[in-house]
């Protein structure tokens, strides 16, 4: 079982024009930067890309948006990004904008098998048109269904050469759910070791959904809002 | 009139023993500044944390612990960290005891719009939608009327929905309401705050039973 590329370049090797990708993060906290410069290197186009924000205007998903890669985008929330506002209002951009625990959930259901499921989110509000309505305990609840993606492309803290991987604060967001939904999933690691060297007990995502690892260079790790107390 | 510290310091009275709480984004946040005595409550954030703790000290930021508003944060002592599936079945399932969120309206029958101003403004809804969908006790900490001077407490919501039928109380700078069959229950004034001046800042219908008293802060 040989899962471990050298880079993100190689991590890609695949990745084509018009497919739909997913990529963990919440903001900039747990996002694949490492694969995000390759896909803009590589220069692939019309993509969908299944993510919770958009980036801003020059990290992140922002920096596919500023060369017009992205096709259509599938998030809970794009705020902060003026270039995507732009694209969004002159129609360049297809966007589908859904509440983030039906995205987390659609996204762990590809994964699970499970090819749909009802939700209380969205009834009565222009995500539940077109959608089927059922109540249960009472309550009226939209059917939504599992979100597949060509590649996956997760970012985690660490990982081992079989694809287990451990996250570190609040970076883990949608990583482990997006991991699970890829036909194929590239997880980019800072830091990765020998089998055995990760507790078993402490994996948050098995090894079983990943397919290509390595580790990444260079995080900027960027902070989108700085906030701070004094210590007076 | 309170200002957005006020409306916060308010709700925070609402806060009980044991509850675990999720803030929304601007005032909702400084609810946690103003924790009752003797009570302890857990913040849970959306992105993925329980037991959120406040800003961190200038030069331990930290890029990879966030709140849902994209924030530094720290973690109190027994925080738990999970991934955005296990957090919204907390949301969903019914284990958070209090949400508080901002609008840009309310109606009278509980419906919320908060993420969308159509041509204008599109940010996305977030975990707003998972949020009000799912809890019993949904608090808006908003505004009375907005910039315009127009109230935000309507009869009907004009712009799209976040969630309908699910506000059970509302505090203002001017008031808090419950909202009832009928129309928003006047609970309590703002400081210097006059029924009158309530009245004439709400659109929907306003439920007035006999002496308003004043909030106590």
């Amino acid at each position: 079982m040989n899962k471990v590329v050298t880079n993100a370049k190689e991590a890609i090797k695949g990745i084509a024009d018009n497919m739909t990708l997913m990529l963990g993060g919440f903001g900039l906290c747990g996002i694949p930067e490492n694969c995000i410069s390759a896909l803009v290197e590589a220069d692939i186009k019309g993509l969908t890309c299944i993510s919770n924000n958009a980036g801003v205007d020059d990290f992140g998903l922002g920096l596919l948006l500023q060369k017009k890669q992205i096709k259509k985008m599938i998030s809970s929330y794009v705020g902060e990004n003026a270039e995507f506002e732009r694209q969004m209002l002159s129609g360049e951009l297809e966007v589908d904008l859904i509440p983030q625990g039906s995205l987390a959930a659609r996204c762990y259901a590809a994964g699970a098998g499970i090819p749909a499921f009802f939700t209380p989110a969205g009834f009565g509000t222009e995500v539940a048109e077109g959608k089927e309505i059922r109540d249960y305990n009472g309550k009226p609840h939209i059917l939504e269904a599992a979100l597949h993606a060509d590649f996956a492309i997760v970012k985690a803290w660490k990982g081992d050469k079989l694809g287990n991987l451990v996250f570190k604060g609040t970076a883990r967001n949608f990583n482990p759910a997006m991991a699970m939904a890829g036909k194929i999933t590239i997880a980019e690691v800072e830091e990765l070791v020998e089998p055995g060297e990760l507790d078993p007990n402490f994996i948050h995502t098995p090894g079983i959904f990943i397919q290509r690892i390595f580790q990444g260079v260079d995080y900027e790790k960027r902070i989108e809002q700085r906030t701070v107390r004094s210590k007076a | 009139m309170l200002d957005r510290d006020g409306i916060a310091r308010r709700i925070a009275q609402e806060l009980q023993d044991g509850w675990y709480v999720n803030l929304g984004i601007g005032i909702p946040t400084l609810i946690a500044n103003h924790i009752p005595q003797g009570i302890s409550v857990e913040f849970q954030s959306e992105n993925g944390i329980l037991g959120m703790g406040p800003f961190p000290y200038e030069g331990e930021e930290d890029a990879d612990l966030i709140n849902a508003g994209k924030q530094t944060i720290t973690a109190m002592p027994g925080a738990a960290i999970f991934d955005s599936a296990t957090s919204f079945a907390m949301i969903r399932g019914g284990h958070i005891q209090m949400t508080v969120l901002g609008a840009m309206e309310v109606a009278q029958n509980g419906d919320i719009a908060n993420w969308k101003i159509p041509g204008k403004m599109v940010k996305g809804m977030g975990g707003a939608m998972d949020l009000v969908a799912s809890s019993d006790n949904i608090i808006v900490a908003m505004t009375h009327t907005n910039r315009k001077g127009k109230s935000k407490l309507l009869r009907a919501c004009t712009l799209p929905l976040t969630g309908v039928g699910c506000v059970r109380k509302i505090v203002t700078n001017m008031a808090v309401l419950d909202v009832v069959p009928g129309g928003f229950k006047l609970i309590e004034r703002a400081p210097g705050v006059s029924v009158a001046e309530i009245q004439a800042a709400t659109e929907g219908d306003l439920i007035i039973e006999g002496d308003i008293p004043e909030m106590v802060l």
